[in-house]
């Protein structure tokens, strides 16, 4: 077995970055797997290298959504993309949730796993979104924490992901990138960077979304997030994008990704469609679009 | 100033609370339109994943009653863990004592059926036995003997006719149902589950079978009402027997 599933770091302090154990994902444009695509995808894959699923959506016992991903995972590499960990949660990690998480790259052996800077659960409820956290030092210490029990049970490293920002919090002392930073330089994380995320904060946050970039440690990045986003005002009339995973990716997103990939390299690709999912001609048409920003850099 | 996470839940789930003090817009303002996105996407996907759960019950009710009776039951049982798939375990009880529904006092077994398809869906896989084992055993071996019921077979018993309601509301030619009291098997042959009718003794003894009782002691339990043959070939037919020892 190759040493990709092994993460490098299980000890503090260590800060040296191994960038091909980011993930073992092919520098390639993949795709966000629906089972309504099944059929399309094993006929024909092209352009798609590998797919990304929710971990929480196969946590089941068995049934057709456990045999379709064994199916898949024979052909693609898999990252699995978590949305219920709670990271940036007050509480302490779910164990039981752990125990899943475990089971499922346990037998999976997926290419990457990944997680969110944010939190979702508090007091024993789960609310099904991203809710944000302010950055300072007592929630780098906790992320901190978290990030290495996930990675000391689940024996390999998790990439983490930039959030999408509707607000900012009073009581945050840290940039986002110097708090992810940090996160990487405790716990031996990789970074998942989500384009769009940075574009659609940067919008509502009145920052810019290239200076983001510019200061992002790009070379802890295992992979790139693209998606769509809905365009609304707040009360002042200022621009209020929602990160919807609903539509096509928009032309000022795939500027800021080429923007980024000239100065990262090539890295694996992903395009998020979560909501109005369509047709697959039309999925696979947005990742071809990913595989030609990817073809414009060289290693 | 902080906003711890119980402030923050709190008024996400209050849409009259306050926005908490402490979250704010690029200028410093308090962010009350940019809290409401959140407001809304708990709102809206937790109440989607019920849509996704309970069709047949949002097919009785309406778009509208279903939309405004998901708020309410959003807000008193969030989901406890993050498997989406079986949020809604609390909406039977919940729809028994919710006082705008109680002109259809059916809804909490029918509640009960939809949450049942989908503990089936995605039940361990199990390998059919093979029914011909039963045919071959002299009368005193047969009643002796234990069947193990696939994960993924439950039961349930209704003083309504929920399968007839269930099947009219899912399928195009099903009659018109007729007040009877009436129980269910669900059963998952392959990949995608089914239910069946069967009256109140033959879901005794398949209780009694899934209990690890014999044959006999689950017929005797079932009582006289029990159609034991077709309770025995709709359980072999749909892959329900997964061992006969
Ligand atoms: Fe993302």
């Amino acid at each position: 077995m190759g040493t990709n599933s092994l993460y490098p770091f299980t000890k503090r302090g260590q800060t040296m970055l191994d960038s091909a154990r980011l993930s073992s994902l092919p520098p390639r444009p993949g795709a966000g797997y629906k089972p309504q695509h099944y059929s399309d995808i094993m006929a024909d894959p092209d352009p798609v290298g590998w797919l990304e699923i929710h971990a929480e959506n196969y946590m089941g016992d068995g049934g057709r959504p456990i045999a379709q991903l064994r199916h898949l995972a024979e052909r693609f590499p898999i990252s699995v993309h978590g949305v219920g960990l709670s990271i940036g949660g007050e509480g302490d990690l779910d164990p039981e949730h752990l125990a899943r998480l475990k089971h499922l790259v346990g037998w999976l052996n997926p290419a990457s796993f990944s997680e969110h800077l944010a939190w979702s659960t508090h007091d024993a409820h789960f609310f099904n979104d991203l809710l944000p956290l302010p950055y300072n030092p007592a929630t780098l210490h906790r992320v901190a924490s978290h990030i290495d029990q996930v990675q000391d049970v689940l024996g390999r490293q998790m990439l983490l992901e930039n959030p999408s920002s509707y607000l900012a919090f009073a009581d945050s002392t840290m940039s986002e990138t110097d708090f992810l930073r940090e996160l990487v330089t405790r716990t031996g994380c990789g970074l998942l960077l989500d384009v769009n995320n940075v574009f659609v904060s940067a919008t509502n946050l009145k920052t810019s979304p290239k200076t983001y970039i510019d200061d992002f440690p790009l070379e802890a990045v295992g992979e790139i997030h693209l998606g769509g986003h809905d365009e609304d005002e707040d009360e002042t009339g200022a621009p209020l994008l929602i990160d919807s995973h609903g539509k096509a990716v928009v032309d000022p997103v795939w500027a800021l990704l080429d923007y980024t990939l000239a100065k990262s390299g090539p890295k694996p690709l992903l395009i998020e469609w979560d909501n109005d999912v369509p047709a697959w001609p039309v999925l696979a048409d947005e990742t071809r679009r990913a595989g030609r920003a990817l073809s414009l850099v060289t290693a | 100033m902080t906003v711890t996470q119980a402030n923050f839940t709190a008024a996400m789930l209050d849409p009259s609370a306050a926005v908490p003090k402490g979250l704010q817009t690029p200028s410093g303002d308090i962010a009350s339109k940019r809290f409401n996105v959140y407001r809304n996407n708990v709102a809206v996907s937790l109440s989607d994943a019920l849509e996704t759960a309970f069709p047949v019950i949002r097919r009785l009710v309406g778009d509208t009653f279903f939309r405004a009776m998901a708020g309410v039951y959003l807000r008193q049982h969030p989901p406890t863990s993050p498997l989406m798939m079986f949020y809604g375990e609390d909406m039977p009880a919940f729809l028994a004592g919710f006082e705008p529904a109680r002109s259809l006092p059916y809804l909490p077994d029918i509640a009960r059926i939809e949450l049942g398809l989908r503990r089936a869906y995605h039940a361990a896989d199990a390998r059919p036995a093979d029914g011909q084992v039963l045919g071959a055993l002299a009368p005193d071996a047969l009643m002796n003997t234990r069947l193990r019921i696939a994960p993924a077979v439950q039961t349930l018993t209704s003083d309504f006719p929920i399968y007839s309601i269930y099947r009219a509301n899912t399928a195009a030619d099903a009659p018109k149902p007729v007040m009877q009291a009436e129980a269910v098997l669900i059963t998952r042959a392959g990949f995608d589950p089914d239910i069946h009718l069967i009256n109140a003794a033959g879901a005794t003894c398949v209780t009694a079978l899934a209990d690890g009782q014999s044959l006999g002691v689950a017929i005797d339990t079932a009582g006289e009402t029990l159609n034991l043959a077709g309770v025995l070939n709709l359980l072999l037919s749909q892959g329900a027997v997964t061992d006969i020892y």
